[in-house]
């Protein structure tokens, strides 16, 4: 078998205990899925009068318009969630075997990135079904919400780059955790549950520079308008920027890791 | 701590004794807190996080027709409140659940002090301990502008929000006793979060789409929102207070009773 074959093995083997570490641990499940379905259904009921306010941008219903926000906080939180996994492998001495182990370490990293993923990529078929099922309608059609769920999927790859750094550089779970409020933070100074014009300041002119604002609107415009190919790049390039420094830290937590044992 | 507590009160009357004990367990909180200081910094964070961000976010509301107040601030801040109270409470939850795993819940039921009491001092703290979130989220929200809500007003507002930890204590001790875990943290959280969010929350009843409209009008989180509310959007008077306190007392009743049964539950 060639050196790349295995390498995707193990970052596929790892990828999948990550994911099932999810599914059965429901402190780890419930921010994913839970709090923002929770919180999508609550602001869609409670705020959904806002699309008469002067100014709000055309769409068929508010859900429509809140999709890409559930989608952004489930990824986010399965970054952070993915951070305190691997944080707690570090802590169980899990990882230390993986150290010792004849496999690249890179791919230690990358298999815990890959679940990250896989469980955006589950995030955005949640949403998305949930969505159709409650009505909305995905204006780019299929192509859109392939699109979007790339976008999201992609997204949650970078945003775990930055939470495995942490945890990498840290070990300790709890610090990990502790980004929980920080989450919240960036997901409500960016354009995730309303539009930029119609904010109140100082968050409007936050959120109009947060990068985060760029992913939503690459998500959110297939889905309330059709596909955009501005609002696509600035979201791959956003995404593809915190996704190298995620990988830039990753990596330097990762040798400081091996150096100081 | 406990069992000086235990050799003192074993002279006592038995209202006297139980309420030793509850003071005792009261202080055993009180000393986490003063130890660890940071562990109270989510329980106010996350209030907090939730008033300024749902601020800065749908403020614009307030420009709807039939919007109650023209301060969002005001409207939001009993909310974010009510919220840090369930949040405190149900992590008394979890602190229990904690105790149980470490053994120490064991310790308490083969104590000769009724199962109530153990409870009330689990609740009572968790009320006590409410407090200071609230007080956080309200002095940030006088700094942003919410008008004061007038003595009366904030007396019944504090007075809901320890009251409602008390509901979530009971609700998050319920929980701990019944899964023996703090795996059952995340359904404690999101039991008070949707308890709490599907009211009238963000927008007033008559603003909230059909089915939460409907939901909000049969959760009796509404009439305590309502109640806590009033002094910042309006005027303090009974008939918006007296719904608050009698849902805050039926909540009360049931998940005590709740908490209680899986209390002697575990203790057989």
């Amino acid at each position: 078998m060639s050196a790349i074959a295995v390498n995707a093995r193990v970052v596929a083997a790892l990828g999948m205990r990550s994911i099932r570490q999810t599914f059965r641990r429901p402190q780890l499940i419930a921010p994913i899925i839970v709090f923002p379905t929770l919180l999508l259904a609550i602001q869609t009921g409670g705020a959904g009068g806002a699309v008469e306010l002067p100014g709000f941008p055309p769409v068929q219903s508010f859900l429509q318009f809140m999709l890409a926000g559930a989608m952004m906080q489930s990824l986010m939180l399965a970054g952070n969630s993915g951070g305190i996994a691997l944080a707690v492998d570090i802590e169980m001495g899990f990882t230390d075997r993986l150290f010792t182990a004849p496999i690249p370490r890179f791919a230690i990293v990358l298999g815990r990135l890959a679940g990250t993923a896989a469980l955006g990529l589950f995030a955005s078929c949640w949403f998305l079904a949930i969505g159709l099922i409650f009505g909305a309608h995905i204006e780019g059609g299929v192509a859109g919400a392939l699109l979007a769920m790339a976008l999201v999927t992609t997204a949650a790859l970078a945003v775990g780059g930055i939470g495995a750094a942490i945890a990498l550089r840290t070990g300790s779970a709890s610090v990990v955790q502790g980004l929980f409020p920080l989450v919240l933070v960036v997901l409500f100074l960016s354009t995730a549950f309303f539009p930029q014009e119609l904010m109140i300041e100082p968050a409007k002119t936050i959120a109009e520079y947060n990068p985060l604002s760029f992913v939503v609107e690459g998500v959110r415009e297939p889905i309330i308008a059709g596909i955009n190919a501005g609002d696509t790049a600035a979201a791959v390039a956003t995404i593809a920027g915190i996704f190298a420094l995620g990988l830039v830290l990753s990596g330097r937590a990762l040798r400081h890791r091996l150096r100081s044992g | 701590m406990m069992e000086a507590a235990t050799a003192r009160v074993a002279v006592l009357p038995a209202w006297r004794a139980n309420l030793a004990t509850i003071g005792a367990m009261m202080a055993r909180a009180r000393n986490e807190l003063v130890r660890v200081p940071g562990a109270a910094i989510p329980g106010v964070l996350a209030p907090t996080i939730f008033f300024l961000g749902l601020n800065g976010v749908f403020g614009a509301l307030t420009q709807l027709r039939g919007f109650s107040t023209g301060s969002y601030e005001a409207f939001i801040v009993p909310v974010s409140m009510l919220q840090g109270a369930g949040f405190t409470g149900a992590a008394a939850g979890v602190n229990l659940a904690r105790d149980y795993e470490a053994g120490w819940v064991d310790r308490l039921l083969v104590s000769p002090a009724p199962r109530w009491v153990i409870l009330a001092g689990t609740v009572l703290a968790a009320s006590a301990r409410a407090l200071i979130p609230a007080t956080f989220v309200f002095s940030i929200a006088l700094l942003l502008g919410a008008g004061f809500p007038g003595i009366d007003g904030l007396v019944i507002c504090f007075a809901m929000v320890a009251a409602m930890a008390a509901v979530a204590a009971c609700w998050g001790s319920f929980l701990a006793l019944r899964f023996k875990s703090q795996s059952a943290a995340p359904l404690m959280q999101s039991g008070m979060m949707a308890l709490v969010l599907l009211t009238p929350a963000y927008a007033p009843i008559a603003l909230l789409q059909g089915w939460l409209r409907k939901v909000a009008e049969v959760n009796p989180v509404t009439d305590v929102i309502e109640a806590a509310r009033q002094g910042f959007v309006g005027s303090v008077n009974w008939a918006d207070t007296w719904p608050g306190l009698l849902a805050l007392a039926g909540l009360l009743l049931v998940l005590g009773g709740l908490a209680l049964r899986e209390m002697r539950r575990t203790a057989q």
